[in-house]
């Protein structure tokens, strides 16, 4: 599985000697996202890698005003972080990206960054290529490595293209100040809290009050699960069509979820047939997740399915197709009628 | 009495031509990129962009005026926009860039659709903007939001449903986020991307692949649109992934269930 590369730090020796008229060691200004003032693992995983920048890291925080300070007394504690910033305003909740975009952009003008780095979530993909388009600054996505090099103020990330079946490996250089980037948080730890820190600096941002916004938020309805979340969850029991209908979907799927402790996923076959939410979606264009264990039920393995799961640490396939493409990258298959094994699992998986 | 001209909607969408999505990628040896030399079609995300903006109109008829499919690539570009047209867009825009230059960016390409859109000003000008989540190549999904900031419009990404109301210029747009769903509602111009759910595109059928023959591509270069589209970010390589090791398979469900409690990955 892909960590994080430590960068390497020969070449900043030579920097010390140096005079620039800017700063050349790196300074990563971290989107922090939270839901009611709890922290985003996604996000903790963001400050992993901009870690790996060698240099400092910024986060900032923003939110409705009830939420923000819970958020900033869980981010304060976090290790890594050497600042934090945190704006509220009922305008940014939830927030949205041309009210926010004002915000980031005033943050980033007259300042020493030299990143700008989040989560691949949702929300960050929305808002932070925005920012960057009023920055003129490139943006590269969904990154797995980071390796930065202050002296000649060029960064090295790897990605993947093509739904995971090639690995690019690319350099912002110098000539792109400014650089913003978003992190696949199955490649970085996630960064710890830890109580003996605290001494964050903490600083607040007044709102930008952003005119006749053009946008305006009218519901959220997200789906409620006593589940692991999907993103994070350390075992995954994924089901594809072979599953029937929601009724058989869940019928069979949810009792190995609950022996294992399981989050559930699906195929996109099994949300097309509405078998399962949107939400639960695992692959190219779902979530990418990478479980220690991931168990796949009644799927064939098409390529954008395989592009969301395969950096699994175990993968263990049922299917009554004994040359399914998800045999290729599973660690331990099964042939068989997934209605009679998966039961027969649940029972054995109890003893 | 007929509508006055401002109160029409015309909708651009731009579409990308991609290596298609079921084949098989090899990377090249020398790993400056992937074979290319494989069948493409146009990018799935944007055949919904172009099956929503067909359906918009048949939705609101004669209130939407036109729509605009336009693609920034190499001459073989040009088959992805009579796709567009053999769906329904009226007209395209083929801004071409030689076959050996290297793949534009999302900043570079926003900056083409943006001095796109100002041409179209005296033409009625574009009130909305539908195109694809990200591309199945890069894998970048910034474009739409990046023209969005660089046009200081509303933005509505990850969209699963659009209502357009045409007389109050105002969408309402169902987004899938993480965790489940969230509505918009946004003042035109708009841009929107797609999501996989939005709907189902159709088949061009014959006759109207041959009709799209008829329909005009008008042919523009960046330096017609004053943008550079050099790449930024240099790419230093493409390599293959790790390859997983060759699993085993196992004859039932006790030595299947043994090989979990082996690995240690089952709470014990």
């Amino acid at each position: 599985m892909l960590r994080c590369r430590l960068l390497q730090r020969t070449s900043q020796l030579r920097v010390a000697t140096r005079s620039y008229a800017t700063s050349a060691s790196a300074h990563a200004l971290l989107f922090i996202e939270h839901k009611d003032g709890v922290l985003d693992s996604g996000s903790l995983s963001a400050l992993t890698a901009a870690q790996a920048l060698g240099g400092e890291v910024t986060g900032v925080i923003v939110g409705a005003p009830e939420d923000v300070g819970k958020a900033v007394e869980n981010a304060r504690k976090l290790k890594g972080l050497t600042k934090l910033l945190h704006s509220s305003s009922k305008s940014y909740s939830p927030p949205l990206p041309e009210t926010v975009t004002p915000l980031l952009q005033q943050i980033l003008s007259n300042t020493p960054y030299t990143h700008v780095v989040s989560a691949h979530s949702s929300l960050a993909k929305s808002i932070l290529p925005r920012v960057a388009a009023k920055l003129d600054a490139a943006a590269i996505s969904d990154v797995t490595s980071v390796a930065h090099d202050a002296s000649e103020n060029a960064t090295t990330f790897t990605r993947p293209i093509y739904a995971g079946n090639a690995i690019a490996t690319v350099r912002a250089p110098s000539s792109v100040p400014l650089k913003f980037f978003t992190v696949r948080t199955t490649a970085f730890d996630a960064a710890k809290a830890d109580e003996s820190s605290g001494d964050v600096l903490v600083e607040e941002v007044a709102a930008v009050d952003v005119p006749d916004v053009p946008t305006s938020h009218v519901s959220t309805s997200l789906t409620k699960s006593d589940r692991p979340e999907l993103g994070s969850a350390s075992r995954i029991v994924s089901g594809g069509r072979a599953l029937k209908s929601a009724e058989t979907f869940n019928a069979t799927l949810e009792p190995l979820a609950d022996v294992l402790g399981a989050a559930i996923g699906a195929s996109r076959a099994a949300v097309d047939s509405g078998y399962a939410d949107n939400s639960l979606q695992v692959g190219q264009t779902g979530k990418v997740v990478a479980p220690e264990l991931y168990i796949a039920l009644g799927i064939s393995g098409a390529i954008q399915h395989l592009a969301g799961m395969k950096d699994s640490k175990m993968i263990v396939a049922v299917n009554k197709d004994a040359d399914a493409p998800i045999f290729q990258v599973a660690d331990v298959g099964l042939v068989a009628d997934l209605f009679e094994a998966v039961p027969e699992m649940v029972e054995k998986l109890k003893k | 009495m007929r509508p006055s001209p401002a109160r029409l909607l015309n909708i651009l969408v731009p579409v990308k031509r991609c290596v298609d999505y079921a084949m098989k990628i090899r990377v090249n040896p020398q790993q400056t990129g992937v074979d290319t030399n494989v069948k493409h079609s146009m990018n799935p995300f944007d055949e919904i962009a172009v099956e929503e903006a067909v359906r918009i109109r048949e939705r609101l008829g004669d209130k939407v005026k036109s729509i605009k499919a336009v693609t920034i690539g190499p001459s073989k570009s040009a088959e992805t926009l009579r796709t567009a047209l053999a769906i329904g867009a009226d007209a395209a825009i083929h801004v071409e860039i030689p076959d050996s230059a290297p793949s534009p960016e999302p900043l570079g390409v926003a900056k083409a659709i943006r001095a796109v859109i100002e041409r179209q000003k005296e033409q009625g000008g574009v009130d909305l903007v539908i195109m694809g989540k990200q591309a199945i190549d890069d894998d970048a999904g910034q474009t739409g939001q990046i023209l969005a900031g660089l046009m200081d419009w509303s933005q509505a990404t990850f969209a699963s449903k659009i209502v357009v109301d045409a007389e109050k210029k105002e969408a309402n747009v169902t987004r899938e986020i993480d965790g489940g769903l969230e509505e918009l509602k946004c003042r035109l111009p708009l841009v929107v991307t797609t999501d996989l759910r939005l709907n189902e595109p159709r088949y061009a059928t014959l006759p109207s692949i041959m009709k799209a023959k008829k329909k005009p591509i008008e042919k523009l270069t960046p330096a017609d649109l004053g943008v550079d589209l050099t790449p930024r970010i240099e790419t230093i390589k493409v390599t293959e992934p790790p390859k997983r090791v060759g699993g085993t398979k196992v004859a039932n469900v006790d030595e299947l269930v043994a090989k979990l409690k082996e690995a240690g990955v089952v709470p014990t």
